[in-house]
């Protein structure tokens, strides 16, 4: 009996695997329809924080080389404009359930990257903005509901994604820098 | 003192194995519970990145794997050191990938294949232009939901 016990654990030892995958979701825009004619530049400049990793794995946000460790900052502080700051995101009052009326940031994150940035780097960037954006939502899961944003309920969940929407969009790739 | 001076032979009893299938058969089932069955050999180099946002991939059959990084050494004499594309169990290009979607989509149900998940395991000393391409791939054979392997990490160190 315990042979075959043996026998059978020893297969399931050799034939499977124990890790579990994570990784980050990420949702592809669709291909644009050459024959819809696309509304060009429909986001104000204002909304738009512009990230780039280039060739050297260097960042530029807004143009300006930044250091890694300060992007997450940069970031939330971007979407949230306490402030009101005319060159930061503009605010669109919109009714949502459980907040009321309430101004909502209209920011979008573009992401762009050379041809030759280290993958490693990239993905260290892309985790930093969802990081950011996902600290916001929790801060305000918290604030509002007073349990963190994981364990709210999927209405509620929408809610304050709609709140902190905020887009990263991927731009069209650009065949520059190549090692 | 005549108590603790022993006696006799002593008397050394085997260990009973009559417990042993059961003990077994414990581990077993252990194994059997939190093991998934391997489905690909990978024949490239993946040391997948750092991240602490990443999320658990929960239903494993939706998901289809693309693997890139530099071919394992006994490939190399074959295929180079350049990162290569690994589809199920060989190389392939850019242009097989829209093959592969497909095929991958009809192993789904019906009611399973708009929640179809990419998932890229990709080399952290990869360069984008690869990467790009795929994505290009994915978005031209409309599977757009994709997920980034990696390691979730406390913090990051980034590697340049």
């Amino acid at each position: 009996m315990a042979d075959i016990a043996f026998l059978l654990l020893i297969f399931f030892l050799a034939a499977t695997t124990m890790d579990s995958d994570t990784g980050l979701l990420r949702q592809l825009p669709e291909i644009p329809d050459p024959n819809v004619p696309q509304d060009v530049n429909q986001i104000n400049d204002r909304n738009i924080l512009e990230v780039k990793v280039n060739k050297d794995n260097l960042l530029l946000v807004e143009g300006e080389l930044t250091e890694f460790s300060q992007l997450r900052d940069i970031t939330s502080r971007f979407i949230v404009n306490a402030d009101n700051l005319p060159d930061m995101p503009e605010k669109e009052i919109v009714n949502l359930p459980y907040f009321g009326d309430v101004p909502v940031s209209k920011a979008v994150i573009s992401l762009q990257n050379d041809i030759g940035t280290k993958y490693g780097v990239y993905i260290a960037v892309q985790n930093e903005l969802i990081a950011a954006r996902a600290k916001l939502r929790d801060d305000l899961a918290k604030q509002e509901f007073g349990i963190a944003y994981e364990r709210l309920d999927e209405e509620r969940k929408g809610a304050v994604d709609d709140f902190y929407k905020v887009p990263i969009s991927e731009a069209e790739p650009k065949r520059i820098g190549e090692k | 003192m005549a108590r603790f001076v022993k006696t006799g032979k002593k008397s050394v009893k085997a260990i009973s194995t009559s417990s042993l299938p059961d003990i077994v058969f414990m581990i077993l089932f252990f194994f059997m519970a939190v093991t998934t069955m391997r489905e690909t050999d990978v024949m490239v180099t993946v040391r997948i990145p750092d991240a602490t946002e990443g999320k658990i991939l929960e239903k494993k059959s939706l998901a289809s794997f693309i693997y890139i990084g530099e071919p394992l050494e006994t490939f190399q004499a074959l295929y180079g050191t350049e990162p290569k594309i690994q589809l199920n169990d060989s190389f392939k290009e850019i242009i097989d990938i829209q093959d592969f979607i497909a095929q991958e989509r009809e192993q789904l149900n019906e009611a399973d294949k708009t929640k179809m998940l990419v998932v890229l395991k990709i080399d952290r000393d990869t360069r984008m232009g690869v990467v790009t391409d795929v994505k290009q791939a994915l978005r031209r054979a409309s599977a757009l939901k994709i997920m980034y392997a990696n390691t979730n990490v406390d913090q990051i160190t980034l590697h340049q």
